[in-house]
């Protein structure tokens, strides 16, 4: 039989808080969760560093890679099956790069990806396309289909109609993860009407369009993003664990190469170090391997590194005061050097960290933001970008919203009183 | 501490002027394809390699007042034209940007049309794939342009040339 048809003989479902249930009838679908690379995201939390600010976020990538893909499997099987603009053909792939759209995430991806000069879209590739139980699974469908799965997940594959169901202003990623994370963080935000947007859903030959009877669960969806996004994704004492964590990894990096002799061998982090990452190494750290880390580093003599780890695992974070970089950078430079007087180290403990976020936009011709607008679909088939029809769309789109804010250990420079002053 | 924002006052810095936001988007990119140290992530949408932070960085530095951003209308659309202006000069000289042979690199890439950047920046995207494949990719993802073969030779040409230049 072929193996990309094979069915289960009984469905198998997952519980889910957000979805209620997820619905496993595929072979390949369940033979892919069962591998190594698949079930390593149990490890990886979703929300990096929130769960010191919303406590309820320890949910993992392994959740959420489910709840993409039960959207996309309810999208392909009860919404476009059947209708002339989508080819049923198309439906494994797309299942497929919805179940591993994140599979190259590594633990706190942010921080590890600046430090180490990584990207986790090239790990989810190479996942996908390298000598991993994934593969294999994969590689049973047909020898190209590791590679086609690899395309939708880069954005490079020829039909962008399945290309949008995962990665568009409205995909199926972010519908979960807004929901996913208002869950976990108990926050009441997030929520939209998302079975009405899928009922509104219709293929088209290069994206996903909307009914326009649907237009106002649509609306509702952007104003969740525009709400999460400042309420809890830059929320600025998880940008603070952040940056402390970020430090952390600069830290211990930069003491390898000045030579720095560990007590306990960082043995998972030599090849990060040397920013020679093969995919056998990255795939060994998990959050589990970094928070070991961590703590054992609380005993090194290095008064930097200890201060720091401790800082991050007894949440003693920096605090933080808004800035404005066009006209404050003079002072950011008169405030290194006062730590430095103070013996404080500016590139440690002085930290300016910026967040921003465009939650809607529309296509301008010729030039770019590249990102491809939503379209409604109205009765007369007519196709009409959602910021002409919908009042409050327009209200926010194209228009970003930028924060910057100064982070520094309040602990340490009390008693300094010129930098006290300049913090005020 | 803005050292990243202050590489790219640098890069346009030493372009003189930059036309188009597309086009400021591909040098930067091909500049980083050539190992110069550009923190932006890059990628792949409609017209090739994208940076949003790079696009954001731009904003916030206009925003700061250090880029000088002019809207002017062309045919049907608009384009953005960026230069520096004092105080970005300013903000540059205080903070030291080191990125020998950027200079020659990014003023060559600078006269080049933007199609043909466009071309040249998809062919070193997919620079992990076997040259034999690179041309078959570029043209399934960039169906509407029609590149020619002479543009695909040309444009390889071009890299060889960028990467003997950033080697000296």
């Amino acid at each position: 039989m072929d193996y990309s048809a094979e069915k289960l003989h009984e469905e198998k479902v997952f519980k889910d808080p957000v979805h209620r249930y997820i619905h496993v009838q595929d072979r390949v679908i369940w033979d892919l969760i069962g591998t190594k690379e698949f079930q390593r995201l149990r490890r990886i939390k979703q929300l990096g560093t929130t769960f010191l600010t919303f406590h309820g976020a320890e949910h993992s990538r392994f959740n959420h890679s489910l709840g993409v893909y039960e959207i996309v499997r309810r999208i392909t099987d009860t919404v476009f099956v059947g209708r002339p603009e989508w080819d049923q053909e198309e439906r494994m792939l797309s299942l497929c790069a919805a179940l591993l759209h994140d599979l190259g995430h590594g633990p706190y991806s942010h921080s590890f990806e600046k430090v180490f000069d990584l990207d986790h879209e090239d790990f989810t590739k190479a996942i996908v396309l390298g000598d991993t139980e994934v593969n294999q699974v994969l590689s049973r469908i047909s020898a190209d289909f590791p590679k086609k799965v690899a395309e939708v997940i880069d954005k490079t594959y020829e039909s962008k109609l399945v290309v949008s169901l995962i990665s568009s202003q409205i995909d199926a990623d972010r519908m979960d993860y807004l929901q996913r994370d208002a869950y976990y963080t108990g926050v009441s935000y997030g929520h939209f009407d998302m079975e009405r947007i899928l009922r509104v859903m219709r293929p088209r030959e290069d994206q996903v369009v909307f009914k326009q009877s649907g237009m106002h669960a649509v609306e509702d969806y952007i104003m969740s993003r525009y709400q999460m996004y400042w309420q809890v994704y830059f929320h600025p004492v998880t940008r603070s664990a952040e940056v402390i964590l970020t430090k952390i990894l600069h830290r211990a990096k930069h003491l390898h190469e000045q030579g720095y002799s560990f007590k306990h061998k960082p043995h998972h982090f030599y090849s990060f170090f040397k920013e020679e990452v093969t995919l056998e190494d990255y795939l060994k750290l998990d959050e589990g391997i970094v928070q070991y880390y961590f703590q054992i580093w609380l005993e090194e003599e290095d008064d930097v590194l200890r201060d720091l780890c401790a800082r991050f695992i007894n949440r003693n974070l920096y605090k933080y005061v808004e800035f404005d970089p066009a006209k404050e950078y003079k002072k950011l430079t008169k405030l290194s050097k006062l730590f430095e007087k103070a013996g404080i180290d500016p590139e440690y403990y002085l930290v300016v960290d910026s967040s921003s976020d465009l939650p809607y936009d529309f296509y301008r011709p010729g030039e770019e933001e590249e990102r491809l607008p939503i379209h409604l679909l109205m009765k007369n088939g007519e196709l009409r970008e959602l910021s002409r029809e919908s009042d409050i769309v327009d209200s926010i789109s194209g228009k970003r919203r930028t924060d910057h804010k100064l982070y520094y250990p309040a602990d340490l420079v009390a008693g300094h009183e010129e930098i006290c002053e300049l913090l005020d | 501490m803005l050292k990243d924002h202050a590489k790219i006052i640098h890069a346009i810095a030493l372009s003189g002027e930059v036309i188009g936001r597309k086009k400021l988007q591909k040098m930067i990119y091909i500049a980083k394809k050539m190992n110069f140290p550009f923190q932006e992530r890059f990628q792949f949408h409609f017209y090739g390699p994208y940076s949003e932070e790079l696009t954001l960085r731009v904003e916030e530095l206009c925003n700061m007042g250090f880029l000088n951003e002019v809207k002017e209308k062309k045919g049907g659309y608009y384009q953005y034209r960026y230069t520096l202006t004092e105080e970005g000069e300013e903000f540059l000289g205080e903070n030291d940007v080191d990125m020998p042979q950027l200079g020659n690199c990014l003023t060559d890439i600078n006269t080049q049309n933007a199609r043909f950047l466009e071309l040249v920046s998809t062919i070193l995207y997919f620079d992990n794939l076997p040259q034999g494949e690179v041309k078959d990719k570029v043209q399934t993802v960039k169906k509407s342009q029609k590149f020619t073969d002479e543009e695909f030779e040309t444009a390889y040409q071009y890299i060889e040339s960028l990467k003997g230049q950033t080697r000296q």
